[in-house]
C-alpha cells in the first residue's frame, strides 16, 4: 500500500489563488505524461492514430484532441521527441497502446508523469507576468494558440504552452514547482489592485 | 543578451545554449595507429582563428539538439547556423578567413 500522492504545489494552493484577479493560477497535478522518442514517420502516424490525436508535425507546437483515452495533448519537444499529456491515471494504458503502435520501429515510450506538474495561468496580464522572467516573444502574432516552447522562466526550465487567448500552461519539474510559485507571486505584485 | 537562432526553435537567448567547441573535428579512423603526438593533436589542439569559426552548440534549455554555427570571433556575430550532418554553408566574400 502506498501513501496518497501529494502534489508539488499542494502547499501553495491558497497563496496562488490569492493572486487573482491579477492572474488566475491553478495547478493541474498528477497528469499522465509519456515521453516518446521516435523518428520513423509511419510509427509516428500509427501512434497518433492509436491516441486519436495526430502528433504535431511542426516544431514548437502541440496538438490536442479527444480519443479512446479522453482528452489529451501531444507536445513537440524535439525533432524525434514528443510528450503525450493526458488525464491522471491513464499512463499505463497509454504506454501500452503507444508501444503496440510503435511496432518494430526504433524508439521508446517512457512514463514521466512524476517528472513535471502543470500550472495553468490565465488573465489579462499573463504575458506581462511571464515577460518578467521569459525572453521568448509571446505576442499572439509570433506565439499563437497551439505554440509549445521549451525555455527558461526565471532560470527554471519549463515547457510553455499557449492554450488560449490569455491562457498559458506551464509544465515545470516537480522539484522546481515551489520556486516557480514563489517567483510567480512576486512577479504578480505590481499587477495586484 | 545575444540571440542565437536554433535551427529547430528559432532565435533564443544565449543563456539557453551550451557551447561545444570546434565543429567538424573528425574522430581518427584508426585511433590505435596514432602516435602519442598525433593523438594529443586530435584531443587537445583546436583552431583559434580571428574571424569565422565553425562551432558546435547545444540548445540545452530547449530542444536539447546539437547543431553547428559559424561565429565571427571578432564580432561575435553568428554568420550561419546549420543542423548536424549538413555541410558548412558558403560564406560571403567579406566573411572569409584572412590568412
Amino acid at each position: 500500500m502506498t501513501a496518497d500522492p501529494t502534489s508539488p504545489l499542494a502547499a501553495w494552493t491558497d497563496r496562488l489563488a490569492a493572486l487573482a484577479p491579477a492572474l488566475t493560477v491553478a495547478e493541474r497535478p498528477f497528469r499522465a505524461q509519456l515521453t516518446v522518442r521516435v523518428s520513423d514517420p509511419s510509427a509516428i502516424e500509427a501512434m497518433g492514430s492509436a491516441l486519436g490525436v495526430a502528433f504535431p508535425p511542426v516544431p514548437c507546437t502541440f496538438t490536442s484532441g479527444s480519443g479512446p483515452f479522453g482528452d489529451l495533448e501531444v507536445l513537440w519537444l524535439g525533432p524525434d521527441e514528443f510528450l503525450v499529456v493526458a488525464s491522471p491515471g491513464l499512463q499505463v494504458p497509454i504506454e501500452d497502446a503507444l508501444r503496440a503502435a510503435r511496432g518494430s520501429a526504433r524508439g521508446s515510450v517512457v512514463d514521466t508523469s512524476a517528472q513535471r506538474t502543470t500550472v495553468v495561468l490565465e488573465g489579462a496580464h499573463v504575458r506581462d507576468v511571464l515577460a518578467h522572467g521569459c525572453s521568448v516573444d509571446l505576442h499572439p502574432s509570433s506565439a499563437p494558440v497551439g505554440t509549445c516552447v521549451q525555455t527558461l522562466l526565471a532560470r527554471t526550465g519549463i515547457i510553455l504552452q499557449v492554450t488560449g487567448e490569455d491562457r498559458f500552461a506551464v509544465l515545470v519539474r516537480s522539484s522546481f514547482a515551489g520556486y516557480l510559485a514563489a517567483w510567480l507571486s512576486d512577479a504578480c505584485m505590481e499587477y495586484r489592485t | 543578451m545575444q540571440l542565437i537562432p536554433c535551427p529547430w526553435c528559432g532565435p533564443r537567448e544565449e543563456a539557453e545554449f551550451h557551447y561545444g567547441g570546434q565543429a567538424h573535428v573528425a574522430y581518427p579512423e584508426d585511433p590505435s595507429a596514432l602516435t602519442d603526438e598525433e593523438w594529443a593533436q586530435y584531443v587537445f589542439f583546436r583552431e583559434n582563428p580571428s574571424g569565422p569559426f565553425a562551432e558546435r552548440w547545444s540548445h540545452s534549455a530547449g530542444c536539447r539538439r546539437w547543431f553547428n554555427a559559424v561565429r565571427d570571433t571578432r564580432t561575435h556575430d553568428l554568420l550561419a547556423v546549420y543542423r548536424v550532418g549538413e555541410p558548412m554553408p558558403e560564406l560571403g566574400e567579406k566573411d572569409q578567413v584572412a590568412s
